[in-house]
């Protein structure tokens, strides 16, 4: 493809060879990464975010049990020397681990003994924006090391040295492109999809080819003019209608599909957007060959609520009617537990249930899963409207788990919130780049609901049942993304008291927690070097989990201090 | 033909390096948005009390607009003037106050306007800052105050009478 061709996909790519910031104080050999072992990680491995292309967040490993998780201790920590949300899983491939930052630094390191292999720092522009500071982790193929970054661009790094292979920049970050997911790679492609949804940015998913960093090809959120859905927003709304990106896609290889769970439209108030606004707060399904879009499903139509559905659907085969559905599971931020088919011709609604008190949704069409509102509840224009759960959902990007053995899914949900958005009457004037949100700010507040005796829960949810079978619950607010074991175990941590917790996966008994040096938002994995399991976590409170701190301190008239900085944490069992 | 002439100065103003220094002392000040975009900035256009505006710098000869980096935006706002501390009295022209617009924590640069307090909060992670105390940090997660920018009236018109005091943006850290 010309450079031409190229700048005009709006891609400019830079071939940087040498090393970039190394600082090796320990060396380690290192295992290629084929699409066949990511197709089958191996179980003493966590070589891609969620640890497997289904999204389980599940480790087969089985040394810590129920039984013995109260012998569980630290065995190395790792400052990694910045502030801010650290949500990135420690990734391991035989014996070194990576794991990522805000501010954009890759950290290597053997990850039985914690010495530092190599650490990487992206040298990140004076006039930067970042909503939100962090980075979701990397991706593995070969001997490289891939990471999306907050300005916009995609690097590929020698995993055995942290030099900069191939840096391509995907967008100007200054009309409010970043990227805060790890990618997605299959089939030879690193696959990315953009953030900004606040700032007015059209968004999309992209892939580039691994071996260069070169465009494959890019899918818009927002069809444009042609497209099918296109009719959906009006006028020019569709430039700037948002639709984020945040998290990276699961991947069914059978169907050669990717799923990619998709943010709210902007501006927030919906009826400055009249319209269904596909494909926002939707589930896409992208062939990984060529970005064609081979299905969705929406939700909630016309998003007023700032209810972005980051997460990506869970793969869940689950029985249904006397038949096996080849599922996507979905807990949402609109606090529906949303259960569809995927097939080879698109998604299918199949059922779906409130898992935190819903104050919205009147009804779901029975065939179509689209919900009726209760416009009450709905903010708009020129006027203020409280609604529950508030504008963080039932559930937020933090993902949720699904444990094979027990066939539960574990949901990190926020129960009992409510938010207050006044509309503004017009949105201020869209400029790149800049807030674009549609709201009178100083007027949004948080709640919560009369008589609420809790907020955090951990929920557990048979799969084959559709029911609910156990709830824990924390008195303040659930940030914990989930990891579950082959041993019985669920880990997060999530709450404002530092603490990294451990039930019991069938029961729901709290077995084990651990303070740690901050508020824990990251993801949690495992791993095993030698025979010896480990477990692995960042700590370092920020972005959400904070913001939403501030506003129940707000509401609350308290001042909770959360300290900030981030630490590798890697436990195992005491002998 | 025509149309080659207007692109090419296009270009040579995208690089004029004029345009993104930091902001000199004797620049003026102008609109950054609005009807009056690249338009002086009147004492007079400043009501005591707020609303914030914000404000570019220009070289007052070549009328040069420093609009090529965000972190030369502005915020402007009327104070009481018995009402600021020492240094912020000092740089402040008939009670009129200027700080970089740009967040310390992490580079937002939209801001809402708290009148009762004289202070200002940032919508992206909430710090707060006293526009009356050299916009110390009263709450939120930036690390440090907002760069002051010291002002001068000439012929009514606002004006700069020396740099930032301290760098303005976020720092990455580490
Ligand atoms: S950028 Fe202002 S508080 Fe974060």
């Amino acid at each position: 493809m010309s450079a031409k061709k190229l700048a005009s996909l709006g891609f400019v790519i830079l071939v940087a060879l040498g090393p970039a910031m190394l600082n090796a104080q320990s060396t380690v050999s290192y295992t290629s990464v084929t699409e066949q072992r990511l197709l089958n990680p191996e179980p003493q491995n966590w070589l891609m975010y969620r640890g497997s292309f289904n999204g389980w967040g599940y480790s087969p490993l089985d040394q810590v049990t129920p039984a013995n998780v109260k012998k569980l201790v630290p065995v190395w920590t790792f400052s990694t020397g910045v502030n801010e949300g650290h949500q990135s899983p420690p990734i391991v491939n035989n014996g070194v681990m990576f794991v990522t930052t805000p501010q954009q630094q890759v950290i290597a390191l053997n990850a039985k003994t914690g010495d530092l292999i190599w650490r990487y720092k992206k040298d990140l522009p004076e006039d930067l924006l970042q909503l939100h500071p962090t980075n979701r982790g990397v991706a593995l193929l070969g001997d490289r090391v891939y990471m999306a970054t907050v300005d916009a661009h995609v690097i590929a790094l020698d995993a055995r040295t942290g030099a900069v292979v191939w840096d391509t920049t995907v967008e100007d970050y200054k009309k409010g492109y970043y990227f805060t997911l790890a990618p997605l790679i299959a089939k030879g492609k690193v696959m990315v999809g953009t953030s900004g949804g606040e700032l007015g940015i059209r968004g999309y998913i992209a892939a580039l080819d691994a071996a260069d960093g070169k465009p494959a090809w890019k899918t818009y959120t927002i069809p444009g003019p042609g497209e099918p859905g296109h009719d959906t927003w009006p006028g020019e709304t569709w430039k700037t209608g948002g639709v984020s990106v945040w998290l990276t896609a699961h991947y069914d290889p059978d169907l050669n599909l990717s799923f990619w769970g998709t943010g709210n439209a902007a501006p927030w108030m919906g009826d400055m957007r009249p319209g269904d606004n596909l494909y926002s707060s939707s589930v896409l399904a992208l062939d990984v060959d060529t970005g064609k879009i081979r299905g969705y499903h929406q939700y909630h139509w016309n998003d007023s609520w700032d209810w972005d559905e980051v997460s990506t659907p869970l793969l869940i085969d689950f029985p249904k009617d006397g038949r096996t559905v080849k599922g996507l599971v979905h807990p949402g931020r609109n606090g529906y537990l949303w259960r569809l088919e995927r097939r080879a011709d698109g998604i299918k609604f199949v059922d779906a249930r409130p898992f935190v008190t819903q104050e919205v949704f009147t009804k779901l069409d029975p065939v179509t899963g689209r919900p009726s509102y209760n416009e009450e509840r709905k903010p708009r224009a020129g006027a203020s409207v409280t609604f529950c759960p508030g504008l963080w959902g039932g559930k937020d990007w933090t993902p949720a788990s699904y444990n094979p053995k027990t066939k539960y899914l574990y949901i990190p949900a926020n129960e009992n919130l409510c938010s207050t958005l006044v509309g503004q009457a017009k949105p201020d004037p869209y400029e790149p780049g800049k807030l674009y949100l549609g709201i009178d700010r100083p007027k949004t507040t948080m709640s919560w609901r009369q008589g609420a005796s809790h907020i955090g829960e951990l929920q557990a949810w048979d799969m084959t049942t559709g029911q609910r079978v156990w709830t824990h619950k924390f008195p303040f607010q659930n940030w914990g993304p989930i990891l579950t074991t082959g041993g019985g175990l669920v880990f997060l941590g999530g709450t404002n008291d530092r603490n990294f917790w451990a039930f019991d996966a069938k029961t729901g008994a709290e077995l084990w927690k651990f303070k740690t040096n901050s508020g824990i938002t990251g993801v949690p994995s495992s791993f095993a070097i030698d025979g010896v399991q480990y477990i692995a976590v960042q700590s370092g409170w920020g972005v959400d989990a904070q913001r939403m701190q501030a506003r129940l301190d707000t509401f609350r008239g308290t001042k909770t201090e959360v300290p900030q900085g981030g630490v590798i944490w890697v436990f195992a069992l005491k002998d | 033909m025509g149309l080659a002439l207007p692109l090419a100065g296009l270009v040579a103003a995208q690089d004029d390096p004029r345009r993104k220094a930091r902001p000199q002392p004797n620049d003026r000040l102008v609109f950054a948005r609005g009807d009056r975009q690249g338009q002086p900035i009147m004492l007079a256009d400043l009501p005591a009390g707020g609303p914030l505006l914000t404000a570019y710098p220009m070289d007052p000869t070549a009328k040069v607009v420093r609009d090529d980096s965000r972190l030369n935006q502005i915020l402007l706002v009327r104070l009481d003037p018995s009402r600021l501390n020492g240094d912020t009295r000092e740089r402040a022209a008939d009670g009129v106050v200027a700080y970089s617009a740009v967040c310390t924590h992490t580079g937002c640069d939209t801001w809402d306007w708290q009148p009762e307090s004289s202070t200002i909060k940032c919508p992206c992670h909430f710090s707060e800052f006293d526009l009356k105390e050299s916009a110390r940090v009263m709450n939120g997660p930036a690390p440090r105050r907002l760069p002051a920018l010291p002002l001068k009236v000439v012929d009514g018109a606002l004006a700069v009478a020396g740099g930032f005091v301290g760098r303005p943006g976020f720092e990455a850290g580490g």
